[in-house]
């Protein structure tokens, strides 16, 4: 029915059974939809946040989903100017994975924000000193670059490759995609690290708060080497998935074998460099405010230690030494679960930026303030997953994502004949 | 248009922990005064909208040793490491919707600048900033009752205590209007202070050495030197701020002659409070 778009040489699903499958994730953007609407119809009292929790489950959300996209900037910065060739073959991936993880951003923010009408206003009236406009700039700018990186992906679908003018176009933005890829990796270094300001620059928050160089806390660098080196994570871990789904091997191993090994070698960096921040925080900058370490982790009935060890230990430390050895690296069982265990780690590491943040009581007659969130805030939360899950399916059906899947399913008819 | 341009004021409260009961005229006085709308069911304290809040605290001790003193907290309008403007709250604020006024000390809130990001209450560690999470309501026949001085805030931005800032702007209409280069310190006083029934809360301008609020918190104008980041830290043995160590420099102080209450005012380790305790600035011995 569809074959005319489907990529000359590829096979694909039937028709009904690719729009079932669609139906069925559709229903879940359907149901995330709603409680937008609810959202923006009825205002944020449809949330569990309150005036503890003002930043909650979508700002977490949000950041997440910034740190796995950073697979997209870290991966064009190693392809188009440190001319890692062989990455050419997962950067169509990585940028698809970015495209859906920063839209998905800035819809959550249009979400997260009580007067969305207004949401312009961080651009018109613009105060240089706030890392969150840092943020929204970066941020803006960034998908708009994402978005001009995935342009020539979709222009090379089989029918509108056939008009002259996307040819050329797509052949051209290509020529030129280093100057786009340089933009990116500058404006993501920023937008993940204001992501990280956000959280350090709150010297009321003795659990946020960190020294840094100039103006920027330590969190800022943090926050972009660990999206730097956890990204990748979570490009590995989508091309797995997509593999696993389309039950078809789409990325050679030494592609895979290679972006892991980087991404190894950045993880180990961050840790060592997030071992030092948390181990000064904690034996210099809390107690100089008058806070143990304790005080951060007790108390109360969710967050003890277990978090910071399971965040840089379980899920950082691990997956680190599991990349960058090669015996473990390329066993795919243990690559699957470190890549699997660094995706866990930066998502938490957000959480705590986050949520824990504004648990922790600051006044010494403050109690920890615990929150869940309601219905809708989780229902707007999965729906940029269901989002991403319907668009990387088109994706991957009609356009030439994989360079290397003919080549690598060609074997397949081969091995039926003998 | 010259308005006493030249005299930067410093307005800040002192309230005196000793003498309040607890009994929230001052709160009561605020939501009036300021048109702070109303929940159907104001069970749930954490998304209420209270600029000025009154904390229980007690000494953790059993009876017949235990005492209780009540804390009212108001936004503490804070001046910044360094007192220089730069306030946890506005520092934040991506779109300008919160400002340091350098020539009062107040921190403002433009509630149609607001669109409700919310990190300035991330930021702040004292909760003193609300969202309006519904649509501003009162019940039926108090509409009547609104002060047409302060606009009502729409559903989806951040409120907060302005020092009843229409009161200021109206003694300075006076003042003008009768040819006066300064107002007065009667002229400005906030709702809460002059409802407060034990006169527990003393509000003026704390660069003003005839103001009762700077004789009873003698203020120190220099950094500390032990935290560089703290300034106006109070001469007055029995008078503290909330939080002072983090350098967030507020212009509300607390007046008691309990040390725990003293001490419940700030984080300290382990044996710290004794050793500076009895610590009250760096010009003390200059006094």
């Amino acid at each position: 029915m569809d074959s005319a778009l489907i990529p000359e040489g590829a096979k694909r699903c039937s028709f009904p059974k690719f729009a079932i499958g669609i139906a069925i994730v559709s229903a879940v953007v359907l149901w995330g939809v709603f409680a937008m609407f609810l959202c923006w119809f009825k205002g944020l009292n449809q949330t569990n946040m309150n005036d503890y929790y003002g930043f909650a489950l979508w700002i977490w959300a949000d950041l997440a989903v910034i740190a796995v996209g950073g697979g997209a900037f870290f991966t064009g910065l190693l392809r188009y100017i440190f001319k890692i060739d062989e990455l050419k073959n997962i950067i169509n991936f990585a940028v698809i994975i970015g495209f859906i993880c920063y839209s998905s951003a800035l819809l959550i923010l249009a979400i997260d924000i009580g007067q969305p009408l207004r949401g312009w206003f961080i651009f018109w009236h613009a105060n240089v000193h706030s890392m969150l406009t840092e943020v929204a700039f970066c941020l803006s700018a960034y998908f708009a670059v994402l978005t001009i990186e995935f342009i020539p992906n979709i222009l090379e679908n089989r029918q509108a490759n056939k008009v002259p003018f996307f040819h050329h176009l797509a052949h051209n933005m290509h020529g030129v995609m280093a100057v786009f890829a340089a933009t990116g990796a500058f404006l993501s270094f920023f937008h993940q690290g204001s992501l990280g300001g956000v959280a350090g620059v709150l010297y009321g928050r003795p659990f946020a708060v960190r020294e840094g160089l100039l103006i920027w806390p330590w969190t800022f660098f943090l926050f972009t080497w660990s999206a730097a080196a956890f990204g990748p994570c979570f490009t590995l871990l989508v091309t797995k998935i997509t593999e696993t789904v389309t039950g078809k091997k789409l990325v050679k191993d030494n592609v895979v074998h290679l972006l892991a090994k980087i991404s190894g070698w950045m993880i180990v960096t961050y840790i060592i460099a997030k071992i030092i921040d948390t181990i000064y925080w904690a034996l210099v900058t809390a107690p100089s405010l008058g806070f143990t370490l304790s005080h951060f982790y007790s108390n109360n009935g969710f967050y003890g230690y277990w978090i910071l060890i399971t965040e840089i230990v379980l899920c950082g430390v691990v997956p680190g030494a599991i990349l960058i050895m090669k015996s473990t690296r390329e066993n795919p069982r243990l690559r699957l679960i470190a890549i699997i265990l660094g995706v866990i780690g930066v998502c938490l590491n957000r959480w705590v930026m986050v949520l824990q943040i504004m648990a922790v009581p600051v006044m010494s007659f403050d109690t920890w303030a615990l929150y869940f969130p309601s219905w809708q805030e989780i229902a707007t939360t999965i729906l940029p997953v269901a989002y991403g899950i319907i668009l990387i399916a088109v994706a991957y059906r009609y356009l030439p994502v994989f360079p290397q899947e003919q080549e690598l399913n060609t074997i397949e008819p081969v091995a039926e004949a003998e | 248009m010259k308005q006493n341009n030249n005299k930067a004021h410093k307005f800040g409260m002192v309230i005196d922990l000793d003498k309040c009961t607890g009994c929230g005229s001052c709160m009561v006085s605020c939501m009036s005064e300021n048109n702070v709308p109303f929940k159907e069911d104001e069970s749930n304290k954490k998304d209420s909208i209270t600029w000025m809040s009154v904390y229980k605290l007690t000494n953790g001790k059993s009876f017949p040793d235990t005492q209780i003193v009540y804390m009212p907290r108001p936004c503490q309008h804070c001046g910044g490491k360094g007192d220089h403007g730069h306030s946890p709250c506005v520092s934040v604020c991506p779109a300008v919707a919160t400002d340091y006024g350098y020539d009062t000390g107040i921190v403002s809130q433009i509630y149609t600048r607001c669109f409700g990001c919310r990190y300035c209450m991330g930021a702040c560690p004292y909760h003193a900033r609300y969202f309006n999470w519904w649509d501003p309501k009162w019940p039926e026949g108090m509409e009547n009752y609104l002060s047409p001085d302060v606009s009502p805030r729409m559903r989806g931005v951040v409120e907060k205590c302005s020092f009843c800032y229409h009161r200021y702007q109206a003694a300075r209409d006076i003042a003008y209007y009768e040819g006066r280069d300064d107002i007065e310190e009667h002229e400005y006083q906030t709702a809460c202070t002059t409802a407060c029934p034990a006169g527990a809360i003393v509000f003026g301008d704390l660069n003003n050495p005839a103001h009762q609020v700077h004789q009873i918190v003698k203020p120190d104008p220099h950094p500390d030197p032990r935290n560089k980041h703290v300034v106006g830290k109070s001469r007055n043995p029995k008078v503290f701020r909330l939080l002072e160590r983090l350098g967030t420099n507020p212009k509300i102080y607390y007046l008691s002659e309990r040390e725990w209450v003293r001490k419940a005012g700030d984080n300290y380790l382990d044996g710290e409070w004794d050793k500076i305790k009895n610590y009250h600035g760096a010009t003390l011995s200059n006094d």
